[in-house]
């Protein structure tokens, strides 16, 4: 059977098999509300306990300060609209990078008075920290900076940025979407350095997809975004996702359990995928910077990026041009655009993210693939220059 | 053998049916693309199961499936639905919102957070039997009206209000009609295609699908606007931005394809189990329905037992999975807020149980739970010093009760 090789893990992951088993009783067994008071009730309410628990041991936060959430894309609208209702409208300042899910409700927020601001980055994908202290001085009342980049896994340095941003008196948010699972992520630090929120998502860690958390400091006042019923302390109501909760909290139980092992793992690979790229000689995106063990952005001369994982796709591995959030828009990616990179470079991006599963048979396999895929390519666009000369 | 406690209250949830479990289970391991993705076929796999739920959801209610917008529940349905359209239509309609005293906590709670924005509300009172009439409805309607609200199905009562009369009249008024079916899918006919409904709120975990997801209809024709309340990557048009949970939707999309199968038969033997287990309450003295039990859904039961206080209620009959009051606001001892618009007494609405009936009920529950209530009623007015006052013919409402 033809199973093609997923290098996407940026974009989803599968749900582990203990995941899984956690979540299949909750589904047509204990599959009570957990508002209601009998039995059914009260057992989909303690695993909702069991898993705020977890999840907020994974990432060294207290389970008060677990806000459950459908996803990462919620918990970010969430914080920034949440917290800024609460707030005089001034200045939001995010980094130049963020997700479409920070950057878009930074947007939404232009409406109601807010002056949002961008923080540049250099060329390495790392916040360009005069331009961030320049920024400091118009004093934002929010500033988020995404903890890992998705497209091209560079790492800012959260605890530092949250430092400055707080001595103006920010709240202090990050995404940490990407990071969870791939770095060790402690809320208690971060949050003794001025980090007031962080973003968190189930189904990039092997958790199901319906599941996130906004872990909050609870001296930041926050409006919920979703009314009706009070759950999560008034601050999210909806009946709670009883089986995504609990997957996700065993997954952040497995992300966290096998961290350091993976990271050792997917540092190896990443850089025998490193190693032959540069052999085909491509430019790989942020290699100067710190980055998530699992990420490879890379571009190579001359091609398309959509063309090159259409062709990689039908050679069995799965990679993506950009990020699955914005795939439908062809225009180049605004995180290379912030880099400086010239426009014909970015829209040749290819993004690998491998997972844990991953092995060096598949990252061997996708570089034969890219090989051939390249020379392809290469002789097809010298035929067509050839045809365009005898023309 | 009886497997304790019975469950009977399927308006709170319901299990997922284990046809759509199986149907799911494959979209969290081997299928888990996320549908955003464009680059490759675990992405397309995705999408394609996505789609097909829709249209799976759109047969269920007849409409388009690109009028169904998916969220994470009927409650973030409720809240873009109000938000969206109260935002999106202000300026040009007005700032008035009309909506029924007995609404869901998720349309309450969203009107009220309307009113701190500054619209201004107004709420109807039903009659005794839950209902509220066209009459009512058309007097408060207002020039500047820009969004009622009113669910077809209460969740407490299980009343059914006259929706297709109400849309006329907002089509007329030009004001946007915006109907919570959470409790209706699967216990009623709905077709969009004849209702002039403008938004109406679904959730799957009441029809058999899993908890965390939801749709929105937003009729096309005429096109109803909204503001989206979550922005981000611009999934579902630019109206909800987030990821989609293939799996929970997929469930939801096979849940509302067996409802719409099965619906006409299951509704005839839930009816049954249902008027037999009122025969046998009723049998009890001093017990009162709530709500019309004409227009009403075949699965729900809401009785008041007078003279038997509420909390030792729901105490004596825990081998029975019931609720006092919606599942939503039952961890508060206020009495229900649905009976008191009724204008039941506070006794009566402490005194309240909702039986909510399903798929998987069987007329052993049924039987098991009549002779339940009939011991444990027994036992507990035998306890109640009022119950002994009623029986020598006091009359409680003129009592005179002393302050200690």
């Amino acid at each position: 059977m033809f199973a093609p090789v997923y290098l996407d893990h940026n974009a989803t992951t599968p749900v582990s098999e203990r995941v899984l088993a956690a979540m299949l009783p909750y589904f047509s067994e204990r599959y009570g509300n957990a508002s209601s008071r009998h039995e059914y009730g009260r057992a989909a309410r303690r695993a909702i306990d069991e898993a705020r628990q977890r999840v907020a041991h994974a990432v060294g936060a207290h389970p008060t300060e677990v806000i459950f959430t459908s996803g990462g894309s919620e918990a970010n609208n969430l914080f920034l609209k949440g917290a800024a209702a609460a707030l005089k409208p001034g200045v939001i300042a995010i980094s130049a990078i963020e997700h479409p899910c920070v950057r878009n409700p930074a947007r939404a927020l232009a409406r109601d008075g807010w002056r949002v601001r961008e923080i540049a980055v250099d060329a390495a994908c790392r916040i360009a920290s005069a331009d961030f202290h320049d920024l400091l001085q118009e004093r934002p009342a929010l500033v988020s900076v995404m903890y890992a980049n998705n497209e091209t896994g560079a790492i800012q340095p959260i605890a530092a940025l949250a430092a400055d941003a707080v001595r103006g008196g920010a709240w202090f948010h990050t995404d940490a979407v990407q990071a969870l699972g791939k770095v060790p992520l402690d809320f208690r630090a971060l949050n003794a350095a001025g980090v007031h929120a962080m973003t968190l998502s189930a189904h990039k860690i092997g958790g199901p997809k319906g599941a996130g958390a906004l872990i909050i400091d609870k001296r930041v006042e926050l409006a919920p975004l979703i009314d009706g019923g009070g759950h999560e302390r008034g601050l999210r109501s909806g009946t709670e996702n009883v089986p995504a909760i609990v997957g996700f909290g065993v997954a952040c139980e497995e992300a966290v359990a096998g961290l350091s092992a993976a990271r050792e793992h997917l540092m190896r690979l990443r850089r025998l995928l490193e190693e032959g790229l540069t052999a085909l000689g491509a430019t790989i995106f942020a290699a100067a910077a710190e980055r998530l063990p699992n990420t490879v952005y890379f571009s190579l001369a001359g091609l398309d990026g959509e063309t090159l994982v259409a062709k990689l796709d039908r050679a069995g591995f799965a990679v993506a041009s950009g990020a699955a959030c914005s795939a439908a828009n062809p225009e180049p990616s605004h995180v290379l655009l912030a880099m400086g990179v010239a426009p014909a470079i970015a829209r040749g991006a290819v993004r690998v993210s491998l997972g844990r599963q991953n092995t060096a048979e598949d990252v061997a396999g996708f570089l034969r693939a890219l090989s051939s895929t390249v020379s392809q390519l290469h002789s097809l666009a010298s035929a067509s220059q050839t045809l365009a000369v005898r023309i | 053998m009886l497997k304790l406690p019975i469950y009977l209250d399927y308006s709170a949830t319901t299990p997922v049916d284990p046809r759509v479990a199986e149907k799911m289970i494959p979209y969290l391991t081997e299928k888990f693309g996320n549908p955003a993705s464009r680059s490759h076929a675990f992405g397309w796999e995705a999408e394609k199961a996505v789609e097909e739920a829709r249209e799976q959801v759109a047969a269920l209610v007849n409409c388009d499936p690109k009028e169904i917008i998916w969220t994470s529940g009927a409650t973030e349905s409720n809240n873009l639905a109000l938000k969206g359209a109260a935002h999106f239509y202000a300026a040009t309609k007005g700032k008035h919102i009309l909506t029924v005293a007995t609404e869901h906590k998720a349309v309450l709670d969203t009107v009220k957070e309307l009113e701190r924005q500054g619209f201004e509300a107004t709420y109807l009172l039903p009659q005794e039997n839950g209902l509220i009439t066209v009459e009512q409805f058309k007097q408060a309607l207002r020039k500047d009206t820009v969004i009622a609200s009113v669910m077809a199905v209460n969740n407490e009562i299980g009343v059914i209000q006259p929706i297709a009369e109400l849309g006329e009249i907002c089509r007329d008024n030009g004001t946007i009609f915006h109907v919570d079916a959470a409790q209706a899918t699967g216990k009623m006919p709905i077709d969009l295609a004849k209702l002039k409904v403008d938004l109406m709120s679904f959730s799957a975990h009441k029809t058999y699908g899993p908890k965390g997801i939801g749709a929105l209809f937003v009729r096309r024709k005429p096109r109803v606007r909204l503001e989206p309340q979550m922005h981000g990557g611009g999934h579902e048009r630019g109206l909800r931005s987030g990821t989609l949970a293939t799996h929970q939707i997929v469930g939801m999309g096979e849940a509302f394809r067996i409802a719409r199968e099965e619906m006409a038969s299951e509704n005839e033997r839930i009816r049954r189990l249902r008027d037999k287990l009122r025969k046998g309450i009723m049998d009890i003295e001093e017990t009162y329905i709530n709500g019309d039990i004409e227009h009403r859904v075949p699965h729900n039961l809401n009785v008041s037992f007078n003279f038997v206080e509420g909390e030792s209620l729901i105490m004596a009959l825990k081998d029975i999975a019931v609720s006092s009051g919606s599942a939503c606001t039952s961890a508060s001892l206020e009495p229900s807020y649905v009976l008191r618009a009724l204008g039941r007494s506070d006794e009566l609405a402490h005194s309240s149980i909702r039986f909510t009936l399903g798929r998987f009920t069987t007329e052993e529950e049924i039987d098991f739970t009549i002779k339940l209530l009939h011991e444990k009623i027994g036992k507990l007015r035998e306890l109640s010093p009022l119950w002994e006052m009623h029986l020598e013919g006091i009359d409680l409402s003129t009592v005179q009760w002393a302050a200690h």
